[in-house]
């Protein structure tokens, strides 16, 4: 029996440093509109947000985002917490105080619903109150809520029926989440000229990530549009991915911490394992089996 | 629960004085700990305790998941992202809740696989494996069920697709199928009314699925354990007790099996699930590509080969019937197994045939897994067509004719033999 486990797990070994070598030679192949995978700080099972990104993320969502897209599920206080963005409390709340879209709360003792300034304990709300309003004033189109798009956005990808359990295994080997992220990122740098023999239709944009290559959303992003502080050069590039990041944040937020308790989840059980199967040869060690 | 006289002495008193009352003790002392495991099992057989193991980590994740969860169409959608984003640790209960789903079916395959290559359904197991057939279906009915709960596009999507399967009845007798759908639906589309009562049931399932586990191992301790030789046991000496010999390594193999659930758990939650699961349900706008979860798909690549034509023969308007019970059937297939196979030998490993059979089914399975994931057009629609034939050709062609024109490799005269080779057998057997 212990021969055999080393045999599977020398075989394992194996099979996994092929998968890694070979996955990066196979996800050329596939013919959707091509998503190139991005480096993050977040990638892998060891990554973990960039706070400073986090920051300039959150400034290009505020400045350029926030005109059309909400952000509900996300609370200004979120943005104070640990694994986030991290902003000092004093200022957030300035922030939501300021924010213009207000947050309606009531009824009042007139029993009246009223507009108040946003707290802390608030949704981070966008300009419209509700989906006709936002097709009223975008000319039909709705641009979605932006707190989860990180996680309900993905990468098709349509390998060879040969290849696809290879590149499957070198994403679970490498543990590949950040599909959302990179097509954000293809998304937002992905505004070109049309192909000539593509006719866009009125009120429309190209773009080549976008499935369809047609959408409703003018080129949000401009060099120079956004004022960074910390001396990250004001790049399309750079506030695509800072806000991409951004995004994958305000859609998993806890994200830090579960990859923090997952290695010593990983630790704790890589050791009693090996424990409890030194535990169990002792145990069979007078029987043959 | 076991065939065997029990061993078992209370050491205390009051130990004695419960056991002439209630021998519960004695029980799972005759059932778990005295019980004799044949000495040669390898680690395939760690497989039912880690199934243990998953379906009561389900049911304490689900249990929390429900302290929080609320079922209606308006609330299900955010009451999830409470969970994820407010509640303490509440991203894990719910990452440990979808991943275990996915892990407790990857469990469930090894399982029957393991079954069907040692020949564990042959009898005298039949009734064995017919509960663990059942086990399978309340298993799938419990995960579907389970998987509308976020009230996300998918899960709204699968239910409307699953669900309307019903209706091919009715070209058995026009209305039975449509009546039988707005039944299961609560209205004339899925709703809120569907959502609720569709949480009722994947609640109540898992208790169900408790009872016939208890019956399954019953069973089991009834007729025993099969082994890698797939003999039976005819010597003491060819068992050793499960506690601490079965024990010790069913743990090593828990373990192992945690890794890997930790592993999805806290590193790629969402692998296992679809993107557009994370946009709120929406009956108005239907999505390009509706998937069901891994576990389904080889079921659904059957399902989707019943187009308009089956490998050329023309269907016409049983087509979808047809599907649907291809479907059911491939899973019904199974329980008749035991009958099915003709060989008196158990064991792939003395079957130089039937191997070859065994894989080529392991094959079909993955091969319609990946169909099932494909778009049913073109060319995938004749491969899906050509594994569903295979599929059925294990049970109806494979496992009788194999068993009649196989010359088998020579057998171990007992366990014994197959581990400690003739002589020492043959001391052993003089204790
Ligand atoms: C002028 C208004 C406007 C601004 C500013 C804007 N968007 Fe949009 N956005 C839209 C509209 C409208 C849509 C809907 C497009 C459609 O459905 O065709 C949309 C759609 C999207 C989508 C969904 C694409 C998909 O896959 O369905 C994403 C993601 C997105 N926007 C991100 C952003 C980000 C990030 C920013 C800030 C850098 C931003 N948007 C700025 C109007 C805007
Ligand atoms: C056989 C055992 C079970 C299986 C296979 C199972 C399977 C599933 C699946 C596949 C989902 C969807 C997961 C997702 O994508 O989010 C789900 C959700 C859920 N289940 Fe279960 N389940 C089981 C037992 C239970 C039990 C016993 C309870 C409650 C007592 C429960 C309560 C819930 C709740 C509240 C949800 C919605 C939360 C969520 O989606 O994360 N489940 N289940």
């Amino acid at each position: 029996m212990t021969s055999m486990t080393r045999r599977l797990v020398s075989s394992f070994a194996a099979a996994a440093s092929a998968v890694l070598i070979v996955s990066p030679v196979l996800a050329a192949e596939g013919d959707g509109p091509e998503i190139v995978r991005q480096q993050w700080a977040f990638s892998g099972f060891r990554g973990q947000f960039d706070q400073a990104q986090l920051q300039r993320g959150f400034q290009v969502y505020k400045e350029v985002c926030a005109a059309c897209h909400g952000l509900n599920r996300v609370n200004f206080r979120n943005l104070v917490q640990p694994g986030g963005p991290g902003f000092p409390e004093e200022a957030v709340k300035a922030l939501a105080a300021e924010w213009p879209n207000q947050i309606t709360d009531g009824p009042n003792d007139e029993g009246k619903m009223f507009e108040r300034p946003a707290r802390l304990s608030d949704p981070i709300r966008g300009p419209y109150r509700n989906e006709k309003e936002a097709r009223a004033a975008q000319n039909g189109a709705y641009p979605p809520d932006l707190s989860l798009i990180a996680k309900a956005r993905g990468v098709a990808r349509n390998p060879s029926w040969w290849t696809h359990p290879f590149l499957m295994l070198g994403d679970i080997v490498k543990s590949y989440q950040e599909g959302g992220s990179d097509y954000l990122f293809a998304l937002l740098t992905g505004y070109t000229d049309p192909p000539a023999d593509v006719k866009v239709g009125d009120g429309m944009y190209y773009n080549k990530a976008f499935p369809g290559h047609q959408l409703a959303m003018p080129t949000p992003l401009q060099p120079d549009q956004v004022a960074y502080s910390d001396g990250t050069k004001p790049t399309v590039e750079n506030y695509a991915k800072d806000v991409a990041a951004f995004l994958a944040w305000s859609a998993d937020p806890t994200h830090d911490q579960r990859k923090r308790i997952g290695w010593q989840v990983m630790l704790y059980l890589l050791v009693t394992t090996a424990l409890l199967y030194l535990g169990k040869k002792r145990i069979w060690a007078d029987v043959k089996h | 629960m076991s065939g065997h006289t029990s061993s078992y002495e209370p050491t205390s008193r009051w130990g004695k004085w419960f056991d002439e009352r209630l021998p519960i003790a004695r029980l799972v002392h005759g059932s778990f700990v005295a019980f004799p495991t044949p000495r040669n099992l390898n680690y395939l057989w760690t497989f039912g305790g880690i199934l243990m193991f998953c379906l009561v980590a389900q049911i304490i994740t689900g249990i929390v998941l429900a302290m929080h969860y609320q079922p209606s169409d308006t609330a299900a959608f955010n009451s999830i992202e409470h969970i994820r984003r407010d509640v303490n640790y509440g991203w894990m209960i719910r990452n440990m809740h979808a991943v275990g789903a996915s892990m407790f079916f990857i469990a469930v395959y090894i399982h029957i696989f393991r079954g069907l290559y040692y020949g564990s359904y042959k009898a005298p197991r039949e009734v064995l494996w017919i509960l663990g057939v059942i086990i399978l279906l309340v298993m799938m009915a419990t995960a579907f069920l389970g998987y509308t709960l976020p009230w996300g596009q998918m899960s709204f999507w699968g239910v409307t697709v699953i669900t309307n399967l019903f209706s091919a009845l009715d070209t058995i007798y026009q209305g039975l199928g449509t009546g039988i759908v707005e039944w299961l639906w609560g209205g004339y589309s899925v709703s809120g009314v569907t959502l609720n009562r569709f949480f009722s049931l994947h609640y109540l399932l898992p208790f169900v699925l408790t009872g016939i586990v208890i019956l399954h191992v019953w069973a089991l301790h009834v007729v025993g354990q099969n082994n890698p030789t797939g003999l039976e046991l005819k010597e003491p000496s060819e068992a050793v007790p499960m506690h601490p010999y079965a024990t010790s390594k069913d743990i090593v193999g828990l373990f192992a099996f945690l890794l890997l659930f930790a592993w999805f758990v806290f590193f790629m939650p969402d692998y296992l699930g679809h993107a557009d699961n994370y946009n709120e349900a929406n009956p108005l706008v239907t999505p390009p590509h509706i998937v069901p979860e891994w576990y389904f798909l080889p079921f659904y690549a059957i399902l989707r080969a019943f187009t308009g034509s089956f490998l050329g023969i023309p269907l016409g308007s049983y087509a979808k019937l047809l599907g649907v019970i291809a479907m059911f059937a491939a899973i019904a297939i199974l329980a008749f197994a035991p009958w099915l196979d003709t060989s008196r030998v158990r064991s792939a490993k003395y079957r130089p045939l039937f191997k070859w059979a065994f894989w080529a089914f392991a094959f079909t399975c993955v091969a319609l897994g990946y169909l099932g994931a494909k778009p049913a057009e073109g060319v995938y629609v004749l491969w899906a067509q050509i594994f569903t034939v295979l599929y059925f050709a294990y049970f109806l062609v494979a496992m009788p004719v194999l068993g009649l024109i196989e010359t088998p490799k020579k057998l171990p005269r007992s366990i014994n033999e197959a581990v400690l080779g003739p002589d020492a057998a043959a001391a052993a057997a003089k204790h």
